[in-house]
């Protein structure tokens, strides 16, 4: 009984180790050019070591429609992880190797200043302040802040001149608070935007706002409930946070970007995920300060 | 010299944040802290009253608010009350949330009151003719009342701290301020926490030493 | 059926009165959530004059189909778990240092604990949360457990010096006169009487930690309530009062559980009547006054000086 066991026990193993054998000659020669095509980095630098690892940590945002949502088994979804499946592949890293971290608006800088994430792609905006304690690679995307109202635009609202002293909700501490601010808006904030949807179907604000790319995953979510005035009104560039100063690591990134708008990468991975409700945009020059 | 020169920039810049946050957190105490105390007390009397339907509707409501989490109960008013149409603006939400959350908690806290009172003095007001209502009003109150105070005033102190929840469900108070004091001052994230900290601990700390106080005087007197 | 003292036994006609009244009482009650039934399940009107189905609508509840939503609202009351479980044995392990630096002979140790422990019984503990999670980088796990074990031992630790305060001089006077140092007695003659003592509080603090374990979802853990919300980030806000009605129900079932057991346990090993007891701790005459309130081990979160409150 117990030989019969082991033997199906190691038996079990055999085959398991002839697949892995298998899994291993088949990746070796099916994509020879994924291989090849990591380049050597100089001894020292961020890719080198990234490389040597063999995994790459990355904070992305779980909250954000179309660009960073975690679903109920695996890993994170949209065009900031497609993004970041991009930059890890040229680093020679899988998609399986790459940790995804959630981080929360208030830990993107610290986590990244702290090590614990190597580079952050999560809607972040690049902005002055944040270039103080940060490195910005990017951008790789070209949102704008926008509204969001109920369908049929019952108020009649065309742009946040509209809004003076009118209940907003929007995100505590964010790019966009401090925008919609200035309007001298009645500000309700929370610490996601999908929480500002309740309010505004029971009339308690008027509107939503945040950067158009979120209120078009919004909007489709809950399809026919809310429409997005498509009248953006600020520039909100997304970067990939890096830690200050590490040149190499931001040129070697922006190479990357640059390189993946001309072989259609990023255009791949836009048009698999918020290509589906949103238009083509032309992918943004990127900012090598 | 750099370094401190942002700090003090920062602190001058989250300052009038911090304060708003900290009279709406003062509010939400007061409000919520009024209410919990009066529904806790009608709780509390629910629970030793001659009529069994009301000891279990208060024994029901006190075992489910006990154990959710606050969270959950400023989600319900946040956006299932509204649903069921209740037009309240999310401040009074907030505060029916906590004083809903908190009343379970000062019901306890009358409750270990009483039960420091002697039976004995119970007995004595039984035994001259006076009801329910009387013995209880009259007699065990009253003396219960000093010795419910310590406790009570640790209610308020968790109160104090709880209220920071209510930031999630759109009221401006302390903790949200703090949260994105420390979103947008990546730099000086520990002066953020430290100044919000210390914001928090001047309402608590001194609510404890009058607890502490309270309680010394109390047990003398005993 | 146990009397009470505050009132005569009722009579016939009270026995009647008081039935009807909880006929009524039961009956308005139903009432009341019948018609929350049926405005949950009437169509949703939104501001705009456009109706959305009713919260019941297969349209919201679909997702319960999926067994992967079922798997991440398991995983989720695993890691609610995992996080509990470690952060109670750190607030007792917390709570035991706090309740002899608190007890401690020498001021110099003394004072510094009253002031630590003040400020983390001070701190909202999602400002506690925050603070770890951003300061020592420790990542979302530790920054719950940590956040949640300091501020919980904090109280388990003022309830312990509650209870060795509440014991009688002469164990103290009895453990020191065999020749036992100071801190020996504190730990084999005091300890363990005052840990017994104040069992019921600090279970029932224990089941608050399980609670509070939900307000890691600031730092993103994964635990329960983060999960609500990333699954209606991801499906939609449609099913927004599916999930939380889901989430209520899990938090319940745990907690009345964790509950029970705790006032088993309490029941099986804390002090048994007649002595001090953990409800009203140095209360001369407390031994005859439970008759006139409610049932005693139901609650314990009281704590005369300590406020194991969250």
């Amino acid at each position: 009984m117990r030989l019969k066991k082991g033997l199906s026990i190691s038996a079990i193993a055999l085959v398991g180790l002839l697949g892995l054998s298998a899994c291993a000659a088949e990746t070796d020669t099916a994509e020879p050019g994924v291989e090849a095509a990591v380049p050597e980095f100089e001894a020292g630098t961020t890719m080198a070591d990234l490389a040597e690892a063999g995994s790459i940590t990355i904070g992305t945002k779980f909250d954000q429609p179309l660009f960073g949502l975690q679903g109920p088994s695996g890993g994170p979804v949209g065009f900031d992880v497609e993004i970041g499946k991009i930059i890890a592949a040229s680093l020679g890293i899988s998609e399986d190797n790459i940790e995804w971290t959630e981080t929360v608006s208030a830990n993107r800088e610290t986590f990244i200043e702290n090590g614990t994430v190597d580079i952050v792609i999560a809607t972040y905006t690049i902005n002055d302040k944040r270039k103080e304690v940060i490195s910005f690679a990017g951008p790789y995307y070209n949102a704008g802040q926008d509204i969001l109202v109920l369908a049929g635009n019952p108020e009649g609202i065309t742009g946040p001149e509209d809004l003076e002293g009118k209940a907003v909700c929007s995100v505590a501490g964010s790019t966009s608070e401090a925008n919609i601010a200035e309007y001298g808006v009645d500000l309700i904030t929370t610490d996601t935007y999908s929480n500002c949807l309740e309010p505004l179907r029971s009339g308690n604000v008027i509107a939503v706002t945040t950067d158009n790319v979120i209120l078009a995953g919004l909007a489709d979510q809950n399809a026919g409930e809310f429409e997005v005035l498509s009248n953006p009104f600020t520039e909100e560039p997304y970067g990939i946070g890096l830690g200050l100063d590490d040149d190499a690591f931001r040129t070697h990134i922006n190479d990357v970007l640059e390189a993946s708008y001309d072989d259609g990468s990023w255009e791949a991975a836009w048009e698999a995920t918020a290509g589906a409700v949103l238009k083509l945009p032309a992918p943004p020059a990127v900012d090598r300060y | 010299m750099d370094a401190i020169s942002n700090a003090i920039d920062a602190l001058v810049s989250i300052t009038p944040l911090y304060m708003q946050g900290f009279l709406l957190t003062l509010a939400l105490l007061a409000i919520s802290g009024v209410g919990a105390f009066v529904l806790g007390v009608l709780i509390a009397a629910m629970r030793i009253s001659p009529v069994p339907s009301l000891r279990v509707f208060a024994t029901v409501y006190t075992e489910i608010l006990r154990n959710i989490p606050l969270l959950l109960v400023l989600f319900f008013c946040a956006f299932v009350l509204p649903i069921l149409g209740v037009e309240l603006d999310f401040f009074l939400l907030a505060a029916l949330g906590l004083t809903l959350y908190t009343s379970p908690f000062v019901a306890e806290a009358v409750r270990s009151g009483f039960n420091g009172v002697p039976v004995g003095q119970a007995e004595a007001a039984r035994s001259i003719g006076m009801g329910f209502t009387q013995t209880v009003g009259l007699v065990i109150m009253p003396q219960a009342s000093r010795m419910v105070v310590p406790p009570l005033i640790n209610v308020f102190i968790a109160l104090t701290k709880n209220t920071s929840v209510a930031g999630i469900f759109f009221v401006n108070e302390l903790f949200k301020a703090t949260y994105a004091a420390a979103r947008d001052n990546g730099d000086v994230v520990v002066l953020t926490l430290v100044y919000a900290a210390a914001l928090y601990l001047a309402i608590t700390v001194p609510l404890g030493l009058i607890a502490g106080a309270i309680e010394k005087r109390v047990m003398v007197l005993r | 059926m146990s009397m009470s003292v505050l009132y005569d036994a009722p009579g016939p006609k009270t026995r009647r009165n008081s039935a009807i009244a909880s006929v009524i009482g039961a009956v308005a009650i139903l009432a009341g959530l019948t018609w929350v039934f049926f405005i949950l399940a009437a169509p949703r009107v939104n501001a705009n004059g456009a109706e959305q189905p009713g919260m019941f609508d297969p349209s919201r509840t679909d997702i319960l189909s999926d067994p992967q939503v079922w798997g991440a609202f398991g995983g989720a009351v695993v890691e609610t778990l995992r996080m509990a479980g470690v952060a109670a044995v750190l607030a007792i392990l917390v709570g035991i240092l706090f309740s002899f630096g608190r007890t401690a002979a020498s001021k110099w140790v003394r004072i510094p604990t009253s002031v630590l422990l003040e400020f983390f019984r001070g701190m909202p503990l999602l400002l506690m949360i925050l603070f770890v999670f951003l300061l020592f980088s420790t990542g979302s796990y530790w920054a719950g457990v940590l956040g949640l074990a300091v501020y919980n031992g904090a109280i388990i630790g003022e309830a312990l010096r509650a209870g060795i305060n509440s014991l009688p001089k002469g164990q103290r006077e009895g453990g020191l006169s065999v020749g036992l140092t100071s801190l020996q007695t504190r730990f084999i003659i005091e300890f363990p009487q005052a840990f017994r003592q104040m069992l019921p509080i600090i279970l029932a603090q224990l089941v608050v930690l399980v609670k509070d374990t939900s307000l890691a979802y600031v730092v993103a853990y994964p635990e329960l309530a983060r999960t609500i919300k990333n699954l209606q980030n991801f499906y939609g806000s449609r099913y927004l009062f599916t999930l939380f009605a889901v989430g209520f129900v899990i938090y319940l079932v745990m907690n009345v559980t964790l509950s029970y057991i705790a006032r088993y346990a309490a029941k099986r090993s804390g002090p048994k009547l007649g002595k001090v007891t953990p409800d009203n701790p140095k209360v001369p005459g407390a031994e005859g006054t439970r008759a006139i309130t409610m049932p005693r081990g139901r609650s314990g979160y009281r704590d005369n000086s300590g406020g194991g409150f969250s």
